[in-house]
C-alpha cells in the first residue's frame, strides 16, 4: 500500500544528501549576507550580537526548555569560551596557515579557537553539571548561579586573563558568515535533538522526572549530556563574542549576562527553538529601535541614552508580566510550523 | 593571635547582618516554598526609606535615641507594606502554578527593583552610591591591649538586635497561634485551607515580617558599610541566600547558623587570603555543603512520591 510508505522513501531528495542540504542552502545565503553588509560597520555589529545572542538563546533552551532544569549561569560558560577561544587566538596571532590566502586561514584558525573554547566550556559544563544536576528545581538554579560566579571571579583573579582588565587585542576575525554559521548549527543540533530519542528522554524529564526515572531514563545521565551540549554552544557563543568585541573582561560575563538570555528563553517559550530566536531577534532588537525611535522623536539624545538604563528593569517587568499573563511564553513548546497560517502547505508529521 | 580575634568579632558582625537577612528567605521559603529572590532588592529599598527617613528629621535628630528608632520604624513598616504589595500581587496568582514560574517572577522583580532604582528619573536615586548618614556614631565599645582587638559600639548592636529578633521569632513560630498556623500552611497549604486556617492571610503576614526584617538588617549593613547603592541588595541578598540554603532552607536556628559561617569564611579570607576571592568562597561553600547535603546543613530533603 502508498500510505505504509514511510515519507522519506518519497522524498525526491536522496537520503544522503538530506542532512548536508540546509547547510548547502544556509552557507550562500549568510556569506551573501555579510558581503551585502560590509559597507555598514553598525549594522555588522548589530547582527552579530544578535546571531550570538540566538546562539545563547537556543542553547540555554536544550537545558531550560527541553529539560525543564532551570540554569542561570550561562554567562559562566559564555566567559570560558571568551577567554580560552581568546587566548588560543592571541597565541596563534602571528600564524598563517601556508598555501592558503590569509583571510582563509584565518577563518579556520578561528574555527580553531572557537571549537577549542567550546569544548573547554562543555567539559566544565560536564564538570558543573556531573554533580549538581543531581540537585532539583531551585537548589540547580542557585548552584549554577553559583558557578557562574565562581567562573567570573576565577577569571577576574587569574594573571593569564588579564585579571579585571580583560583580554585586548584578539585578533577580530569574526565576521557574520562565521556566526551565521553557528547560528545554523546551534539550531541544527537543537532541531535534530529534539526530533531523536535523546529528546523524547529529555523532553520526559521536562514533564515529570520521578516518572521519567521511573519508566527507565537515565535522568542525570540525560541532564548531563544536555548540560554539556548547551555550555558547548554557550562557550562558542563566548568565542565569536571575543572575535568581534575589542577588548573581553569579567563584566561582559555576570550574572546580569545570564539573565538576559533566561529572559529570552522565557519570552520565546520554554522549549520552542522558533521562541528563542524570535526572543532573540526582537530582544537585541529593542532597545535599538526606541533609542532610534527617541531619536526620530527629537528626545536630544537625554531618552534616548536612558533606553540602556531601561533596559533592564523593563527585562525584569516583562518576566513578571509574562509568567502572569502568559507563563509558556509567546510560543510555547511549538516551533514556526506548527503557528503557521493553514494555508500554507507543509509536509504532514507521521504517514505520507 | 589578636589578629585572629578581631577576625572573629568581624566576622560574627557581618554574619549577623547576614543572619537577619536570611531568615526573611527562611520564613518566606518555608511558608510558600518559594526562592524569593527580591527579598535582597526589598531590603534594598527599605534601606533607601531609611536614608530618606533620616534626611527628612535631619542632621541632629536623626542621631538620636527617638530618630533612630523612627527611621528603623519608616522602613521596616515601609518594606512590609511593599512585600504585601509584591505578595498579592505577584506571588499569590502563581500559587496553583508550577513553581517555576515564581522562581522566574521573583528573579523579575528583583531585576526590576534594583535596576529601576538605578534610573534618575523622578524621585529614584540614580545608580551612584551614596554616603549613608552616621545615625550611630561610632564608638570603640571595648578595646584590647594596644588597639589589638576592636569591638565597635554598632558591632555588639546588631549581633543583639539579630540574636533578638531570632529568639522572637522562634517564639513566633513554635509558641504562638498565628505560629502554629504558619508551621499548618508550610506543611500543606490546601489542607491547612481546609482546616479552616486563612492561608492567604498567614502566607501575606509572612511576607510582611521577612520583608521587615530585611529593612531592618538592610539599615544595619548600612550603618556598617556606610554607603547604600541600587545592587547592594542583588548581592547582601545572594549571600544571605546562600546563608539560608547552607542552613537548611525554611529552618530558622540553620540561617542563623549558616549566616555566621559564611560571616566567618569570608572574614578569614579577606584577612587571611585574598578579598576578590570573597564571593567564590561564598559559593564554593554553597555548592559543597549541598552536594554533601542536599537540603542543606538542619534540612531535610524530601522523599519525592510518584
Amino acid at each position: 500500500m502508498e500510505s505504509s510508505v514511510p515519507p522519506s522513501a518519497t522524498s525526491p531528495i536522496p537520503s544522503g544528501l538530506r542532512g548536508v542540504l540546509p547547510v548547502l542552502v544556509a552557507l550562500p545565503v549568510v556569506a551573501l549576507f555579510e558581503w551585502a553588509l560590509s559597507g555598514s560597520p553598525f549594522a555588522t555589529y548589530l547582527l552579530s550580537i544578535m546571531g550570538v545572542n540566538i546562539v545563547l538563546a537556543v542553547s540555554l533552551n536544550i537545558v531550560n526548555g527541553m529539560t525543564g532544569q532551570f540554569s542561570i549561569g550561562h554567562a559562566g560558560f559564555m566567559a570560558v569560551g571568551a577567554y580560552v577561544a581568546g587566548l588560543f587566538s592571541l597565541l596563534l596571532k602571528d600564524i598563517a596557515i601556508s598555501g592558503l590566502p590569509v583571510a582563509v586561514s584565518d577563518q579556520i584558525l578561528l574555527v580553531g579557537a572557537l571549537v577549542v573554547g567550546g569544548i573547554v566550556a562543555a567539559v566544565c559544563g560536564f564538570l558543573v553539571g556531573l554533580p549538581s544536576l543531581r540537585l532539583r528545581g531551585d537548589y540547580l538554579a542557585i548552584v549554577t548561579l553559583g558557578f557562574g560566579e565562581i567562573i567570573r571571579v576565577v577569571v577576574q583573579n587569574t594573571e593569564a586573563f588579564g585579571r579585571s582588565l580583560g583580554l585586548s587585542g584578539i585578533p577580530q576575525t569574526g565576521g557574520l558568515f562565521m556566526v551565521g554559521l553557528w547560528v545554523f548549527l546551534v539550531v541544527l543540533v537543537a532541531r535534530r535533538l529534539a526530533g531523536s530519542s535523546h529528546g523524547r528522554s529529555l523532553w520526559a524529564i521536562r514533564e515529570d522526572e520521578v516518572a521519567a526515572e521511573a519508566m527507565g531514563v537515565d535522568t542525570t545521565g540525560y541532564k548531563v549530556r544536555a548540560f554539556v551540549v548547551s555550555s558547548f554552544f554557550a562557550g562558542i557563543a563566548g568565542g565569536l563574542f571575543a572575535h568581534f568585541v575589542p577588548i573581553i573582561n569579567p563584566g561582559s560575563f555576570t550574572f546580569v549576562k545570564s539573565m538576559e538570555v533566561v529572559v529570552m528563553v522565557v519570552l520565546g517559550g520554554l522549549g520552542s527553538t522558533t521562541g528563542a530566536i524570535v526572543a532573540a531577534i526582537f530582544l537585541t532588537l529593542l532597545p535599538e529601535a526606541l533609542r532610534s525611535a527617541f531619536n526620530a522623536m527629537g528626545a536630544e539624545g537625554s531618552l534616548a541614552q536612558k533606553v540602556d538604563q531601561i533596559r533592564m528593569p523593563v527585562y525584569g517587568l516583562l518576566l513578571v508580566v509574562l509568567m502572569l499573563l502568559r507563563p509558556q511564553g509567546l510560543f510555547g513548546t511549538r516551533e514556526i510550523w506548527d503557528v503557521l497560517p493553514r494555508w500554507i502547505p507543509r509536509r504532514r508529521k507521521g504517514l505520507a | 593571635m589578636s589578629q585572629l580575634i578581631q577576625h572573629l568579632i568581624n566576622g560574627l558582625a557581618t554574619g549577623t547582618i547576614y543572619a537577619l537577612v536570611a531568615l526573611g528567605y527562611t520564613m518566606v521559603y518555608g511558608v510558600l516554598k518559594l526562592i524569593n529572590f527580591a527579598h535582597g532588592d526589598v531590603m534594598m529599598v527599605g534601606v533607601y526609606m531609611g536614608y530618606a527617613t533620616a534626611y527628612t528629621l535631619g542632621r541632629q535628630q536623626q542621631k538620636t535615641f527617638l530618630g533612630v528608632v523612627a527611621i528603623f520604624l519608616v522602613a521596616m513598616a515601609g518594606c512590609a507594606l511593599m512585600g504585601f504589595l509584591i505578595e498579592r500581587f505577584a506571588y499569590r496568582p502563581l500559587r496553583e502554578k508550577p513553581r517555576l514560574t515564581a522562581l522566574i517572577t521573583a528573579i523579575g522583580i528583583s531585576f526590576a527593583l534594583s535596576y529601576g532604582f538605578q534610573l534618575d528619573i523622578g524621585f529614584l536615586p540614580g545608580a551612584a552610591p551614596r554616603a549613608f548618614p552616621e545615625i550611630i556614631v561610632p564608638t570603640e565599645w571595648l578595646i584590647l591591649g594596644d588597639r589589638d582587638v576592636v569591638v565597635w559600639n554598632w558591632q555588639v548592636m546588631s549581633l543583639l538586635i539579630a540574636v533578638g529578633l531570632m529568639v522572637g521569632l522562634q517564639w513566633l513560630v513554635f509558641k504562638t497561634r498565628f505560629g502554629r498556623a504558619m508551621r499548618a500552611v508550610s506543611f500543606d497549604h490546601r489542607v491547612a485551607a481546609l482546616m479552616g486556617i486563612p492561608t492567604d492571610r498567614v502566607i501575606a503576614v509572612t511576607f510582611m515580617i521577612g520583608s521587615g526584617l530585611a529593612a531592618g538588617a538592610g539599615l544595619l549593613y548600612a550603618i556598617k558599610d556606610t554607603s547604600v547603592s541600587p545592587l547592594m541588595g542583588l548581592y547582601v541578598g545572594l549571600k544571605a541566600f546562600v546563608a539560608a540554603v547552607i542552613g537548611g532552607i525554611g529552618h530558622v536556628p540553620g540561617a542563623v547558623v549558616g549566616a555566621l559561617m559564611l560571616g566567618l569564611v569570608e572574614e578569614f579570607v579577606v584577612g587571611y587570603a585574598a578579598s576578590t576571592w570573597r564571593d567564590a568562597v561564598a559559593f564554593g561553600i554553597l555548592i559543597i555543603v549541598l552536594l554533601v547535603k542536599p537540603g542543606g546543613l538542619f534540612g531535610r530533603v524530601a522523599a519525592e512520591k510518584v
